[in-house]
């Protein structure tokens, strides 16, 4: 099938994107939108470097077709914080050494992003069961943990004293 | 790793869906969450020219708890079964198997109609169905019909739906009493090495109906209805228990793969289908 027009949000901006339909959406944004947050690490499903959440959802973008999220709201690591501006979720792995060579990390922290805002206070457990489709080869998980579960905490707090 | 080429379409309705299905015959293929289908066209095991994603088709989604039935449409995904409270409560069973399918990521788009049409002998949903004495609902162009999902299974890969058929939803009798999901594997987002599926009920101290099915112990899932009668009309003592399992291990037949042996495949089989029956009694 010839190259189809395609429209995507992109961390809140329209993109018009061009491709065949067997494009997989990792490859859109990496290459066509120079949107390189998201890596590609197995690109067979499993260690969760290319996640990128689409409508909310958490999601592999190795495993989805651009031609599947045309319509759709993408939010990559570059939507949730910049050099300036570090997401709370930056700032806690940056402090807690929740990376070590970093590949995994844009990832891990588009996951965590979305774990907390369905669970805005998890217990490491829930941490550990809810970032299980993201695979680091580097720190051993146990700073990510901790990361997670400071960034959860400055994050209740900064609600509460806002109410 | 790039998937041959193909034509996409996204039809907003099932008549629409069919028609193109019929159009193009087995060259036409549904897509689902994509999770099974899109890593076999990366590795150019499935070569499909129409691809027809399901995604905007309103009739295919949604849980219902009606009266005594349970009806589940085709693209739930496994994160809505988990996170449907009602369902939590009429079928404990669904949310206990589906967190420990795959992972996060995988459950969000994954869905129970992908899971229980796909045919792998890996896959948690069918094993289940089987178990809950599951009805799949399919339209095709000469219209609707019923399978049982304890005659869907024909090998692997290999089932009852023909190729211009579309599941529509499952469903099944809100089931009574004990229920347990037991899964061995590997890590976690691995496909099962032995899974096992228990429903039991017991009144006055003795069982009353019990249900055995299996997942990734033959080339489908595997429901063994001599393991169920065993424990019928007992007090569900370690005896019978045994009984139960040398039953239901007597019905599989795992092949060795990177899993394990033959051998080890029987031996795990033997512990899970235990903790599982035992778990659900426990429960009942
Ligand atoms: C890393 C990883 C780990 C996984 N681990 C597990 C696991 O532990 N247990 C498990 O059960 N699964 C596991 N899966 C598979 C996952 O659950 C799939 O999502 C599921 O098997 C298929 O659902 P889907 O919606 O993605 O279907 P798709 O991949 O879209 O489709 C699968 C097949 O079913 C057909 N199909 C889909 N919907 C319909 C319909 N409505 N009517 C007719 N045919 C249809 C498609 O044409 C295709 O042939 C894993 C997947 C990955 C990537
Ligand atoms: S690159 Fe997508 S899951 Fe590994
Ligand atoms: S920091 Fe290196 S893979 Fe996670």
């Amino acid at each position: 099938m010839a190259k189809q027009h395609y429209t995507l949000t992109v961390n809140g901006e329209q993109r018009d994107v061009l491709c065949e339909p067997r494009e997989l959406l990792i490859h859109t944004l990496r290459e066509q939108l120079d949107i390189t947050g998201p890596h590609v690490g197995c690109e067979t499903s499993h260690c969760g470097a290319c996640t990128v959440e689409i409508n909310g959802k958490s999601v592999k973008s190795c495993t989805v077709f651009t031609a599947q999220a045309n319509g759709a709201d993408v939010t990559t690591i570059e939507g949730l914080g910049s050099p300036d501006g570090l997401h709370v979720l930056q700032e806690k792995f940056r402090e807690h050494h929740g990376l070590q060579c970093g590949y995994c990390t844009p990832g891990m922290i588009t996951r965590a992003h979305r774990l907390l805002q369905e669970n805005p206070n998890p217990t490491e457990e829930e941490v550990r069961f809810g970032i299980a489709g993201n695979l680091c080869r580097c720190t051993g998980y146990q700073n990510i943990v901790k990361s997670i579960l400071a960034a959860a905490a400055e994050m209740n707090a900064a609600k509460e004293a806002a109410e | 790793m790039i998937p041959a080429r193909f034509e996409y379409h996204r039809p907003s309705d099932v008549s629409a869906a069919l028609a193109i299905l019929t159009e193009h015959g087995d060259d036409a293929r549904v897509l689902a969450g994509g999770h099974s289908l899109i890593p076999m066209m990366k590795l150019r095991m499935a070569a499909i020219e129409h691809l027809i994603d399901l995604q905007d088709i309103a009739e295919l989604k949604g849980i219902s708890v009606d009266g005594g039935t349970i009806t589940i449409g085709a693209m739930t995904t496994q994160h809505e079964l988990i996170d449907n409270a009602d369902l939590a409560k009429a079928a404990p069973i669904l949310r206990e198997a589906a967190l420990q399918i795959a992972d996060p990521q995988v459950r969000y788009v994954g869905t129970v109609g992908g899971n229980v049409a796909n045919g792998d002998p890996g896959n948690d949903m069918p094993g289940l169905m089987q178990c809950l004495g599951a009805t799949f609902h399919l339209v095709g162009p000469g219209g609707t019909r019923d399978v049982a999902a304890r005659d869907y299974y024909e090998a692997a890969y290999m089932t009852d739906r023909e190729d211009d058929e579309i599941l529509v939803s499952v469903s099944f009798p809100v089931p009574e009493g004990g229920y347990a999901y037991e899964k061995q594997k590997r890590k976690i987002g691995d496909y099962a090495t032995a899974a096992c599926a228990v429903q039991v009920t017991m009144a006055g101290g003795s069982c009353t109906a019990a249900s055995i099915a299996m997942t990734n112990l033959s080339d489908t899932p595997i429901w063994s209805k001599d393991a169920g009668a065993v424990l019928v009309g007992t007090d569900c003592g370690p005896g019978a228990i045994g009984a139960a399992v040398d039953a239901a291990v007597a019905a599989i037949d795992p092949t060795e793969d990177n899993r394990g042996p033959v051998e080890f495949k029987k031996h795990v089989a033997g512990v899970v289908i235990r903790r599982a029956i035992e778990r659900a009694i426990s429960r009942a």
